[in-house]
């Protein structure tokens, strides 16, 4: 663990985004996640390691409740968006979902143009009057993606024809066109080269000032040099909750240690 | 540490011997895969066989229907046969039946016989025997339009008989004439004269395609027209019917319908109808369409209704699958902009597996043109000699063939001139449905994407 060089953070006390209780997730007769409490903070980039099959994807959706489209996945406990509970029967996963971004493993643009690909979110929801609004929000949110000056000249190519760190990057702006306050990325360098790699890692840093961002990562390396907080997730249990540096030096569990020094997963 | 040299590892390598000589294992694999491949190539050969000869049967049989021996007259309108009054009175006009207007085609058999200076021991009735029996009509016909040319000389073409023409197409010859009354070897050198004199001549037929069907006796004037029209009005009703309901059934069940034994239960129906025989929807029909609901007997509306019955299963497996093979990173990404499963349907779902469902609605609508069976049982099969409906209403509800079901009825019939029909319209059938499943394939070639 000694290449790892960590970025000097400072941690203040930040505002709590979302709080999850308690939280068990079953999927028909399988207890997914037990007993998960994690709360994560306001601007800031939160990693969810662990070995695979160890529940964080699962519980990633289920901060924007995606486990909905899954019939047999039930979800019991309380998961609190900026103190209401997101599992609500009045909430509509549909607001919920513009508010909580999601970013995929796999670069999933939709097989239109990359403008349409950007502009879709904003116009379903109502959030440009005009189409000179609307091309402002795509600009805006192709150069938060840090991808307008590469597509720039060809907004009416389409979204797939892309290289996949680029495709990556531009699924970021989809996610942020809508203006959400969470961004959820599922592994969402997992099917990058090492340069795409460092490129969003790169975007993500920036994401910060504006949103929390929740991050599921399989590289350990990844989790130390992007995020603040790190949750490290074990059969369904969520072992250990903290700063990133404390994580990675000084981890509390030993089931942490051995998994950070690769003797698990 | 002796026991080394026992172990495993020292033991000859079952891969003995040179990579340049194949081991026997390696022959008799190969072997087998060569026939394997020998087999495969005969199957195909044989299917390619089988189809060259039905292509060439079908044509060689069928190409005939499309030409017709057609004999032209000039036949002078007399006004002392037509209209005795000589007021040009409709009313009068109509009341002459086309035993009227025989008299008329004999008479002018005798000025072209004069005219081109021909001799020939025939009487004259049997000199105008050689002319269809649709002759007649056609003059009443034509006076009736234009009561302005009676007493005028005008030239017509007429059909001649269906045994003249079987001669002038080889099918008719005078050794196979010797036990048939509705024509002479006398006859036929009548013919040899005319031919010889250009009067009679086998030429293209356009109504074969457009016109309507004929009694037995006129095979000659026979077509495939309105019972063409007839197909048309159902595949409309199936097309209107089969594809809404079939692809908001598929939307419902792939994407909101939640998996439990009813959905299952559904699901194994559906695959099960899609393999009923066609005669049961047929069935089906006649008990619920007619008898219960009263619709019109051998109407397009009832065929079409039963053909949708038959379609919808076909329609609705293939929209599944096409729903199915857009891949669910789509929808999650929709979902996770913020859509609602209804935009994420409609959207981006509906429009990637259009091509795939248009292929499978235009597969269904083609199977659906071909079914003879279930027509049988709403009576659409028989003799249906309607003129092509004027309007939409009479096309849905006035009775109808269709094209399999009047190539069913013309292989039916005894006169062997209606055989050589019945393959000319499987020919346009074929052409029809060639048609379609090649729009079918350029439809998912042209717009299918590639993730």
């Amino acid at each position: 663990m000694n290449d790892m060089t960590f970025v000097e953070r400072t941690v203040d006390t930040r505002q709590t985004k979302i709080a999850a209780k308690n939280v068990q997730v079953y999927y028909g007769e399988t207890h997914a996640i037990k007993d998960v409490n994690v709360e994560i903070e306001d601007k800031t980039v939160t990693a969810f390691i662990g070995p695979s099959g160890c529940g964080k994807s699962t519980f990633l959706r289920c901060l924007n409740r995606m486990n909905d489209t899954i019939d047999i996945c039930r979800v019991q406990g309380d998961i609190l968006l900026d103190g209401e509970d997101i599992y609500d029967k009045r909430v509509d996963p549909v607001q919920l979902r513009a508010k909580v971004g999601m970013v995929f493993q796999k670069p999933n643009p939709f097989p239109k143009s990359i403008y349409d690909n950007v502009a879709y979110g904003p116009r379903i929801h109502g959030l440009a009057k005009n189409k000179a609004e609307l091309d402002e929000i795509v600009e805006k949110s192709l150069r938060r993606g840090a991808i307008w000056d590469e597509v720039k000249d060809r907004l009416d190519a389409p979204g797939t024809g892309l290289s996949g760190g680029q495709q990556q990057r531009l699924c970021i702006a989809r996610a942020v066109a809508t203006e959400p306050e969470v961004l959820l990325m599922d592994e969402p360098c997992s099917a990058l080269d090492p340069i795409a790699t460092a490129q969003v890692e790169e975007l993500i840093d920036d994401l910060r000032q504006r949103y929390s961002v929740v991050i599921v990562t399989h590289s350990m390396q990844q989790a130390a040099r992007v995020s603040q907080k790190t949750a490290f997730f074990h059969l369904g249990n969520l072992v250990e909750f903290g700063e990133t540096g404390q994580i990675f030096t000084n981890p509390e569990d030993p089931r942490t240690e051995s998994y950070i020094t690769g003797r698990i997963g | 540490m002796t026991d080394h040299s026992q172990s495993p590892d020292t033991q000859p390598s079952k891969h003995a011997g040179s990579l340049l000589s194949p081991s026997p294992g390696t022959i008799k694999r190969n072997r087998a895969e060569a026939r394997f491949k020998g087999y495969g190539i005969a199957a195909i050969a044989v299917g390619l066989l089988m189809l060259l000869v039905l292509v060439f049967t079908i044509v060689s049989k069928g190409v005939g229907a499309y030409t017709q021996t057609f004999i032209t007259l000039d036949v002078e309108l007399l006004e002392s046969k037509l209209d005795k009054k000589g007021n040009r009175n409709l009313d009068d006009i109509k009341k002459v039946t086309t035993f009227g207007y025989a008299p008329l085609i004999k008479n002018a058999f005798a000025t072209k016989l004069e005219e081109l200076g021909l001799e020939t021991d025939l009487k004259a009735k049997d000199q105008a025997k050689i002319v269809s029996k649709s002759a007649a009509a056609q003059l009443r016909e034509y006076v009736i339009a234009n009561p302005d040319m009676i007493g005028k000389t005008v030239t017509f073409k007429f059909l001649t008989n269906s045994r003249v023409d079987g001669y002038m197409k080889g099918r008719v010859s005078r050794e196979s004439i010797a036990k048939d009354k509705s024509i002479s070897v006398a006859q036929l050198d009548f013919v040899d004269q005319l031919v010889a004199a250009g009067v009679i001549k086998k030429t293209f037929n356009l109504d074969f395609i457009l016109g309507a069907d004929a009694s037995d006796q006129r095979p000659e004037a026979a077509g495939m027209g309105v019972s063409m029209v007839g197909s048309l009005f159902m595949m409309l009703v199936v097309l209107a019917l089969a594809l809404p309901i079939g692809v908001a059934a598929s939307i419902y069940l792939e994407e909101f319908a939640p998996q439990n034994w009813l959905t299952d239960i559904i699901e194994v129906n559906i695959s099960n109808l899609a393999a009923v025989p066609s005669i049961v929807f047929g069935i089906l029909g006649l008990a619920v369409f007619i008898n219960y609901m009263h619709l019109p007997t051998s109407a397009p509306l009832v065929g079409g209704l039963v053909l949708t019955l038959m379609t919808l299963p076909t329609i609705i497996i293939s929209t599944r699958a096409s729903l199915k093979s857009v891949p669910p990173s789509i929808r999650d990404a929709a979902l996770g902009v913020g859509a609602s499963k209804m935009q994420s349907v409609f959207h981006h779902v509906l429009p990637l597996a259009a091509p795939g469902i248009l292929t499978g609605t235009i597969i269904g609508l083609a199977q659906a043109l071909g079914e003879t069976a279930p027509l049988l049982l709403i009576g659409m099969v028989g003799f249906i000699a309607s003129n092509a409906p004027d309007s939409l209403s009479s096309g849905l509800l006035s009775p109808n063939s269709a094209m399999p079901a009047q190539i069913y009825e013309w292989a039916k019939r005894a006169d062997p001139a209606f055989y050589e029909r019945a393959w000319g319209g499987i020919i346009i059938l074929l052409v029809f449905l060639v048609t379609m499943n090649t729009v079918a394939v350029i439809l998912r070639r042209r717009f299918e994407r590639r993730w």
